[in-house]
């Protein structure tokens, strides 16, 4: 059983206070939804989580049968889309997946590629550079990316931004798929998305 | 291993990157050519001493890396990639990847500039072998300073201009030891003659690399 658990997460910026002392716990199964006002501290609390940041007080522990786990391990388990984090835009769609399966130590196979692209409406631009891409066509990519491990925490970040209907309902499709068995943690102020996520943190409020 | 292997594999990303989008390498050629042209228009029939050749190719040296070796970390910020790359390796094995890449495109510069630098000003090498060995073990210690100092300054706004300002104090034992070296070897100076500025030279890289290793992590996860 994988499980997060936040303690205690404050931060601010400057003098001032985002927010305060947040605790969590997230288990294998579950999923948790970060809610707020623009400027409430979702992105905040979500690059803290994926410890891309480090909060002013509080700690953020991964888990696996109440050990802790290192932080190769976490970037090895870890999916994260999100609209700060960009793929590589002069590599095509293939050098972009062969590029991550590889320094994740995964072969890189073709086949789970066609696979992941064909999911995410993509087969075809496989050879093609992502700078040709729509900004919905990269939030499709970005997705092919985070899935390419089969991560035991997905992580989204405003999960459909820039997406039409259809790429809104497979991200849906995919979000109910991860917390069947694993984790997923996401921030929204979406209706249709917040009722994905079983335990809920408003912040700001 | 583990480490090694996933710093080839970003060296071999930002070596398929930089051949698509040609950002360092026409900024680094560009400059080397520039100033090279400029100085041998100034100089015009003049044959110099060793005494201003060897400054004038560590200036051009030095400069060009400078305009263009900050790339390698300033583009993984300003593209947004750099935290998508901290959420999939380790920091050192960025910064060893980032390093040898900076190390190819310094060697690429000077295996291009240097037979132009010795025909254009009229340069008689005494003692090649030193000259070659004080030049690869400059450009090391040059790579390996400029690849931390990029990784500082691509988190900040006035990026060109800090970079050479960073890196000018922390390289000066490496210039002085390099522009000393190249001189001795220009004038025909033996191995014995040069050890010491080849001592320094490699001394100071190593330094430079096991802080670098030691520090990177910090710089990197802010």
């Amino acid at each position: 059983m994988w499980q997060i658990t936040g303690s205690d997460i404050s931060q601010k910026f400057n003098q001032r206070l985002i927010f305060e002392n947040i605790s969590f716990e997230v288990a294998s199964g579950h999923s948790l939804v970060l809610t707020g006002a623009n400027g409430s501290g979702k992105t905040t609390l979500v690059r803290i989580v994926c410890q891309l940041n480090r909060p002013y007080k509080g700690q953020i522990r991964f888990t696996r049968d109440q050990k802790n786990i290192s932080d190769q391990e976490i970037y090895a388990r870890m999916g994260l889309v999100g609209p700060y984090l960009q793929l590589y835009n002069y590599l095509t769609a293939f050098e972009n997946y062969s590029f991550f399966a590889r320094i994740r130590g995964l072969a890189v196979d073709n086949s789970q590629l066609k696979r992941l692209m064909e999911r995410m409406g993509l087969r075809g631009r496989e050879l093609d550079e992502l700078r040709t891409f729509s900004s919905g066509m990269l939030q499709r990519m970005k997705y092919v990316i985070a899935l390419l491990h089969q991560p035991e925490f997905l992580i989204l970040d405003e999960p459909t931004a820039n997406l039409d209907e259809a790429g809104a309902a497979l991200v849906y499709e995919i979000m109910q798929e991860q917390k069947k068995d694993r984790i997923l943690i996401f921030a929204t102020n979406e209706p249709a998305e917040v009722k994905f996520g079983e335990i809920k943190i408003a912040l700001g409020a | 291993m583990l480490l090694v292997r996933n710093a080839y594999i970003i060296f071999l990303k930002d070596f398929h990157l930089e051949f698509r989008s040609r950002y360092a390498l026409n900024a680094i050629f560009l400059f080397a050519i520039t100033t090279l042209t400029a100085i041998s228009f100034s100089i015009g029939p003049l044959r110099l001493k060793s005494e201003i050749l060897s400054p004038l190719l560590w200036i051009i040296l030095f400069f060009s890396a400078m305009s263009g070796l900050s790339h390698i970390f300033v583009r993984e910020e300003e593209q947004q990639t750099a935290d998508t790359l901290r959420l999939v390796t380790s920091a050192n094995a960025v910064f060893l990847g980032k390093w040898i890449f900076n190390m190819v495109l310094l060697f690429s510069l000077e295996l291009f500039i240097l037979p132009i630098y010795l025909a254009m000003l009229g340069v008689s090498v005494g003692n090649f072998r030193v000259f070659l060995f004080i030049i690869l073990l400059g450009s090391f210690g040059l790579a390996s300073v400029a690849t931390l100092i990029a990784a500082i300054i691509s988190q900040a706004s006035a990026k060109g201009a800090l970079f050479a300002v960073l890196s000018f104090p922390i390289s000066l034992p490496l210039l002085i030891s390099g522009i000393h070296g190249t001189r001795l070897a220009l004038d025909g100076g033996t191995l014995a003659e040069c050890l010491p500025d080849l001592q320094i030279l490699f001394s100071f890289s190593i330094v430079i690399i096991t802080l670098s290793l030691l520090l990177f992590e910090f710089i990197w996860r802010k």
